[in-house]
């Protein structure tokens, strides 16, 4: 087996007296796709957030490339290593799509202005936004809205990308766009780790499935393993709920 | 009292001393303008600085400077919103009189620069807290530093979502700016008080300065609203705000975005 991308070690998060991750442990290799499922309030987003460290775990280590990222003394340039797609877009209200798209690219990857928007087209190309580029990005509808987030990362070009209930704020409708940019760029290699509610594309699209519980990793394996031989009881009262 | 007689005097106040009038008109327009620019300037930096979040990596060096910083930008503010302008204006006009060797125009207008600069510290914290947080979260993921998302991300929606009440910030000054005459600061409300000594006709002179002051805040008022429509024109789903005081764009989509409603002062 391949060298772990990402090893995420016994790590720890408290809000107050509220212990929300008890202790998890998972790896994700280059090319995984790895999607966290449970119910809400059961520690997924608030793992996926201290990956990115916009939380600070009390224990444990994350390791990238064997790197303890928790140690890291250069936040920015990691964090630019990791991508993030959020629940609620988050596009620079006060920017077009294309400059959404650019100036990430300008800031941190310091590219030139041409250059940058260059490989914005590319990737807006890439989830069938091109024709908006010029767009303001207050006028688009969640699902474009959504899909330009996911351009805007790509364009950084990290290594891994953090999916955060990507299609939780949408209406049903444009779900299925948003899913098929992810389902493509699954299909070409990219790592991803997805927090979702979509069991259909976590029985798809992930190489593993990740069911967290109260804090805890209750349940992990193949899509097959989970939801069609789940174990646990408590895995399988989940899943009774989604069929 | 507003009888025939009254109207005419009025006219005649008017007519005679235009040009002492123009010339308050113009000094109080520069005050209120000047104070307004510079203050914003201040409010940008202080407001701005003091909104930075620093990482909990920061080093406890910078996170004291930080602390201390914030101490002193809060006593600035508190003092000068705290205490009256007229009464700052005397103060520093007089006690820096020695230090500087100022004309009271002058005076006036660094008294007026660093009081507004107190409000718009504030108007901009607001602004800055009325930005959601997803947007900050959003640049920091892409390894964008603090600084970087304050300037690129946070000020420029944090300015527009402000703009209302930096805008009735500078509508204020114009009335405001009235005060300073007790420095005799040449202004519109120094030249009346000038026209009602020399003519005895306080109540006209008074009507007519007031008649002008009026003049003044409404065609300001018109542009400032103007202006802001202009910029909601451009990214058309901002809903519009009703005048131009106090009230707040509710920038699209996100719910929780908080109003901002700067404390009003009053003189």
């Amino acid at each position: 087996m391949s060298e772990a991308l990402i090893r995420v070690e016994n790590i720890h998060k408290s809000f107050g007296h509220l212990e929300v991750l008890k202790g998890i442990n998972f790896e994700v290799h280059k090319g995984d796709v790895v999607c966290l499922i449970g119910s809400s309030g059961s520690g997924k987003s608030t793992m996926l957030r201290c990956i990115n460290l916009f939380e600070q775990p009390e224990k444990g280590a994350i390791y990238v490339n064997d790197e303890n990222v928790l140690e890291s003394q250069d936040v920015n340039y990691y964090r630019s290593k990791v991508g993030m797609v959020f629940q609620a877009f988050n596009l620079f209200n006060n920017m077009s799509v294309l400059k959404n798209c650019v100036i990430a690219q300008k800031k941190v990857l310091k590219r030139k202005e041409k250059e940058a928007e260059e490989q914005a087209l590319y990737f807006l190309d890439k989830v069938g936004m091109r024709d908006f580029a010029y767009a303001s990005s207050s006028t688009l509808s969640g699902g474009q809205q959504q899909r330009v987030a996911i351009a805007r990362a790509l364009c950084i070009e990290p290594e891994i990308i953090l999916f955060d209930e990507p299609t939780s704020a949408l209406d049903p409708e444009m779900v299925g766009d948003v899913l098929e940019v992810m389902k493509r760029l699954a299909s070409e290699g990219l790592t991803m780790i997805v927090v979702t509610h979509e069991m259909q594309f976590a029985k798809d699209v992930a190489t593993k499935v990740i069911f967290m519980d109260k804090g805890v990793i209750e349940e992990e394996g193949s899509p097959e393993d989970i939801f069609t031989h789940p174990k646990k009881p408590r895995t399988q009262e989940f899943l009774r709920k989604f069929i | 009292m507003f009888n025939q007689k009254f109207f005419a005097t009025c006219i005649d106040i008017a007519s005679k001393y235009h040009a002492s009038l123009l010339l308050g008109v113009r000094v109080t327009i520069m005050v209120a303008l000047t104070g307004t620019i510079i203050g914003l300037a201040l409010g940008l930096l202080i407001g701005g600085t003091r909104a930075i979040k620093l990482d909990i990596q920061a080093s406890s060096t910078s996170k004291t400077i930080k602390k201390i910083y914030d101490v002193i930008a809060t006593v600035y503010i508190e003092i000068f919103r705290g205490t009256p302008m007229m009464v700052q204006g005397a103060f520093i006009y007089y006690a820096l009189l020695h230090v500087f060797n100022w004309t009271p125009n002058v005076a006036g207008t660094f008294v007026i620069s660093i009081n507004t600069g107190a409000y718009m510290s504030e108007i901009i914290r607001g602004g800055i807290q009325s930005v959601d947080v997803g947007q900050v979260e959003a640049a920091r993921s892409l390894g964008m530093s603090s600084m970087q998302t304050m300037f690129t991300v946070i000020l420029p929606q944090a300015i527009k979502n402000a703009f209302p009440a930096i805008g009735n910030e500078f509508v204020v000054n114009i009335k405001d700016s009235s005060v300073l005459s007790i420095i005799s600061m040449t202004d519109l409300m120094y030249q009346s008080s000038r026209i009602a000594g020399s003519t005895y006709h306080f109540t006209e002179s008074y009507f007519v300065a007031a008649c002008v002051y009026l003049v003044l805040t409404l065609t300001c008022s018109i542009i400032l609203r103007h202006i802001e429509k202009r910029m909601n024109k451009v990214a058309t789903s901002i809903p519009q705000s009703d005048t131009t005081t106090e009230s707040q764009k509710i920038a699209p989509k996100s719910e929780k975005k908080q109003r901002v409603l700067p404390k009003r002062r009053k003189k």
